[in-house]
């Protein structure tokens, strides 16, 4: 569904001088399928997203959603950043309806799916409250009903548990599965973690860095629904050691 | 009955207590008020007491019951000057936001307008405004024109610049949510720029409305035949201190009131903002 061919993108410094933040990454994302991406700072994993959301071009290469090359932003297309960025203005309900205000379609049946995507985060009651008076975790809850709104084919998230602690991660990354599970879609999902993307994954890309690059794309073969329970098994411990394996040999090198 | 005793004690208890923790609730309050208005009150007798015990001359420092009796003796005429000062501040405000909202969004909508723009409004700001103000005059004539142009010359750089600041400070994941859902330029100005910049609009409007004070009284030192600024010009030039010490503290209350006129309109028509600025300090 989604083609990443031979892509590479090149910044230009302050100086001038060219800085390489890709370097021919290729890649085939099958639909409905979660990829999780995995890699050290700097390896060009959110590059690699931004060039997926059309929100950038690549340098060279090119990016097909159905065969069809991504030119400019899509709206088929919902992300969640790190930071849950909500609009500090509007409740909660206004701010998983944003994108309906942008892209159009706001109507009395947009704001009862906003109201049942809500429910399914867990949010129900929360519907008029302003993000400040949510906890962290809750509000990037809140930004994933804001990128699910419009009923996107393609989830982009970019290290979206990444500011919260440690439990209140584990505890989303399940309620992600959930969701997933409920309203599939095709994920692209960047971590730092390599527990949580063994965990959530069908597939799992492996970047290097400087220049950004694909090491390896492991299959994670764990049933699905999944647990934390399946920490222990064998093929999870398998998975995070070849992953660790390509980002700590390189650090190494 | 062995437990009523028990409930006598527990429920005679708390009316005791309520009234202390009710009294210091209620000073926890006004202190806020009472306290800056006690200090001024012991200032103002300080003032009054050091003015008769030495017995400085009312044309170098007149005590504060002279300055009362004085104004009160032509509050006819101060009420009018103080009107007129009121118009000028506030005309000048109105031009200042009404100028610097479509400037600011200007300069940081495009570098090239920014390069352009930013040395001039420097210009403007290092240029004194009472040097200007007399050439002004010549300009456009001793009447309300001069006067607001002043008001304004002196009331919008840091309304510009707090404007500008906001618009700048959205974080760069909320314009990229923007474009994604390919939203046009104006979408994003009015639908997460604009809004997201309320609470420095507010700042900057903090202190244009303090400065548009200022910038009245400027422009009535230089031409005006009425007005607090005229008044206190007109006092001083026959040796009448209290009456324009009287427009000095005029001047000075209706600065605090716009002040926290502002401060209100926030409050009432922006809560968030409010206490995002809360939050931010």
């Amino acid at each position: 569904m989604i083609e990443v061919a031979g892509v590479a993108k090149t910044f230009e410094a302050q100086d001038g001088s060219a800085v390489p933040a890709l370097a021919d990454a290729s890649l085939a994302i099958a639909r409905d399928e979660f990829v999780a991406i995995v890699g050290p700072s700097g390896c060009g994993k959110s590059t690699l997203l931004r060039l997926v959301a059309g929100l950038m071009r690549p340098t060279r290469g090119a990016i097909r959603i159905d065969g069809e090359e991504v030119t400019e932003p899509r709206a088929d297309i919902g992300i969640v950043f790190q930071a849950p960025t909500l609009l500090p203005w509007a409740t909660v309900l206004s701010n998983v309806l944003f994108p309906l205000r942008i892209l159009g379609g706001l109507d009395d049946a947009a704001e009862a799916r906003a109201g049942a995507l809500l429910a399914l985060a867990g949010l129900a009651g929360f519907e008029r409250k302003m993000p400040r008076e949510l906890s962290g975790g809750m509000q990037q809850r809140a930004a994933i009903c804001r990128a699910l709104v419009h009923d996107p084919r393609i989830l982009l998230m970019d290290e979206p548990f990444g500011a919260l602690d440690a439990l209140t991660r584990e505890e989303m990354s399940l309620e992600l599965l959930r969701i997933w599970t409920e309203r599939p879609k095709t994920i692209l999902f960047v971590t730092h973690s390599v527990p949580e993307a063994v965990l959530l994954a069908d597939r799992v890309v492996v970047m290097s860095a400087r220049p950004g690059r694909i090491a390896d794309i492991v299959p994670v073969a764990l049933p699905r629904p999944r647990s934390f329970d399946q920490e222990s098994s064998a093929e999870f411990q398998a998975c995070a050691q070849r992953i660790r394996g390509h980002i700590f040999r390189r650090r190494a090198a | 009955m062995p437990n009523a005793s028990v409930d006598i004690s527990s429920a005679a208890a708390p009316p005791e207590r309520r009234p202390a923790r009710r009294v210091r609730r209620l000073w926890a309050g006004a202190r806020p008020v009472v306290l800056p208005l006690a200090v001024v009150v012991v200032l103002g007798l300080a003032w009054e007491a050091a003015v008769r015990f030495f017995a400085i001359p009312e044309f170098l420092l007149p005590a504060p019951s002279l300055i009362y009796s004085e104004i009160m003796a032509i509050r006819g005429p101060i009420v009018g000057h103080t009107l007129a000062t009121l118009q000028t501040t506030m005309l000048g405000f109105g031009v200042s936001l009404a100028v610097s909202l479509p400037l600011a969004v200007a300069i940081t909508a495009s570098p090239a307008i920014a390069n352009a723009v930013y040395p001039l409004l420097v210009v403007t700001q290092s240029v004194p405004k009472v040097a200007l103000a007399p050439i002004l005059v010549v300009v456009f004539g001793a009447g309300e024109t001069s006067r607001v142009l002043v008001t304004f010359l002196v009331a919008f750089f840091p309304l510009v610049i707090s404007i500008a600041t906001g618009l700048l400070a959205v974080p760069p994941e909320l314009v990229e949510l923007g474009r994604s859902l390919k939203a046009t330029r104006l979408q994003e100005l009015f639908r997460i720029r604009l809004p997201y910049a309320v609470p420095f609009v507010f700042s900057g409007l903090k202190l244009s409305i303090t400065f548009s004070v200022i910038g009245a009284v400027v422009g009535e030192f230089v031409a005006a035949e009425r007005g607090l600024g005229y008044q206190i010009l007109a006092a001083t030039a026959f040796f009448r201190t209290p009456i324009a010490f009287g427009a000095v503290i005029i001047l000075s209350a209706m600065g605090i009131i716009l002040f926290q006129a502002v401060v209100l309109i926030e409050r009432i028509c922006f809560p968030w903002s409010a206490q995002e600025e809360t939050s931010r300090r």
